[in-house]
């Protein structure tokens, strides 16, 4: 299996095709429903930004409470395409990835391919086999969010089957 | 008159809400087990591999199987010689509450469905049966939303045919697709009104997911068992992506209706079915 490490350079994305099975190792951050509404305010508004979206990847992910003596509790995917009115902003901004699960719509595969990103999926409701992988978490923004608020996360292997590749070719296809 | 106070309700429904969320239920665990063996997809039977990894690894480090930890929907049959001491409802949010937290399990649940706010482990949709005799049996079924989100409800017209009915519950299967995380298990509730086959749907989803062995009516059955061959042959498979395992099982409950009408709601659970019973 290829294994990628952050940040996604123009010549690892590209060597990505829909279906390819990789490990994903360095830093990500989850942002999810209410997250995504209010980065998509503060980039309409042209305020400052949270996180810097250049180069990043977000996991469409809302973690249980950790239990003592481990970093993240259960922390699968969630289905990306509540996302989907957001995510072509957000790509504009310069994010290069994103993980979740199912589907996204045309207009998100349109703007994958423009901004020469990639959709990735994360094995859907196996939370607890994730947070293997998941070795030290950072809340970020949004703290009254609860779940939701956005936390970086330094991840270690974690698998992952690409999608949506940067030329626009879906698996679901 | 038996008493049962809203403390030994509070301690039941505290510890139900942690018992389904992280050990999954042995009817769905061998089902997966069984649609591992059947499958013949390989990605598909890698997922399905890590689901049922995922189960051990839930239930043997007390994490919860699925972040997603949903919305609680607690059913109490009470029996009506019993004397509850106490408020029930009010234990049973307690519990709830409790539970939840103990549990390190997700606050999902926001107070106005319109104001949203700030997420808390407060509420619980309560179904409330009066039954003969002195026992209340409590179940804890923590519906994910992922799932949640693809029930539907159609009213037929008395004169409908059967396909129409298993076109419409196929259709729902395939518009829930890779979202609400296949193989499913799909509750189907036929009859009563629009809201009472809702909630057989969601009731459907407490039965034990092998079928045919539970289903007295020779007609439902026969349904539950086309549904189940006609929904698998989709090749929708785990997380979308092809194969074999796109439901574990169908269950059907019926329900008199009105003579003008054929009420039929469709409730889908993830492969992530998650309930559990205690009997006080």
């Amino acid at each position: 299996m290829k294994k990628i490490s952050t940040p996604l350079t123009d010549q690892m994305i590209n060597s990505l095709k829909s279906g390819d099975e990789i490990l994903l190792t360095g830093t990500i951050y989850t942002a999810r429903d209410q997250a995504h509404k209010r980065l998509s305010d503060t980039i309409k508004k042209v305020k400052k930004m949270p996180v810097v979206l250049g180069g990043q990847i977000i996991y469409y992910c809302g973690p249980t409470a950790a239990p003592r003596g481990k970093a993240i509790g259960s922390c699968g995917p969630t289905t990306s395409s509540r996302m989907d009115e957001f995510t072509p902003l957000l790509l504009s901004k310069g994010l290069r990835g994103m993980i979740g699960k199912g589907r996204r719509s045309e207009e998100v595969i349109k703007a994958i391919k423009k901004h020469k990103a990639v959709y990735f999926l994360a094995y859907a409701g196996c939370g607890a086999l994730i947070s293997k992988f998941i070795q030290r978490v950072r809340l970020i923004a949004y703290k009254d969010l609860g779940p939701e608020a956005i936390y970086r996360l330094e991840v270690k292997g974690l698998p992952l089957i690409v999608a949506i590749d940067s030329r626009g070719r879906s698996i679901y296809n | 008159m038996r008493i049962i106070s809203a403390n030994q309700i509070n301690d039941a429904v505290s510890d139900l809400c942690i018992r389904a969320n992280i050990d999954l239920r042995k009817d769905v665990l061998q089902a997966l087990k069984r649609a591992y063996l059947k499958e013949k997809n390989r990605r598909a039977k890698r997922i399905l591999n890590a689901i049922i990894k995922n189960a051990s690894i839930a239930k043997r480090e007390k994490l919860a199987i699925c972040q997603d930890t949903g919305l609680p929907v607690v059913f109490a049959e009470l029996g009506q010689d019993v004397r509850i001491k106490g408020d029930l409802k009010s234990a049973i949010r307690k519990g709830v509450e409790s539970g939840y937290k103990k549990g390190h399990l997700r606050n999902s649940i926001v107070d106005n469905p319109l104001l949203r706010g700030r997420p808390s482990y407060r509420g619980a949709v309560i179904h409330l049966d009066l039954v003969k005799g002195n026992n209340l049996k409590l179940t804890v079924l923590p519906k994910g939303f992922g799932c949640e989100n693809k029930s539907q409800v159609k009213m037929f017209n008395p004169t409908a045919r059967i396909e129409e009915i298993k076109n419409f519950i196929i259709d729902v299967v395939k518009t829930a697709g890779a979202d609400a995380c296949p193989p499913f298990v799909v509750g189907v509730g036929i009859g009563g009104t629009a809201d009472y086959a809702s909630f057989l749907a969601k009731k459907a989803l407490l039965r034990s997911v092998r079928v045919s062995k539970y289903q007295s009516i020779k007609v439902v059955a026969k349904l539950e068992q086309e549904l189940l061959r006609e929904i698998n042959q989709l090749n929708i498979g785990p997380m979308g992506l092809g194969g074999r395992a796109t439901a574990l099982a169908v269950n059907v409950e019926t329900y008199l209706t009105h003579i003008a009408g054929l009420p039929v709601a469709v409730n889908i659970s993830c492969h992530a079915l998650r309930s559990a019973s205690r009997v006080l």
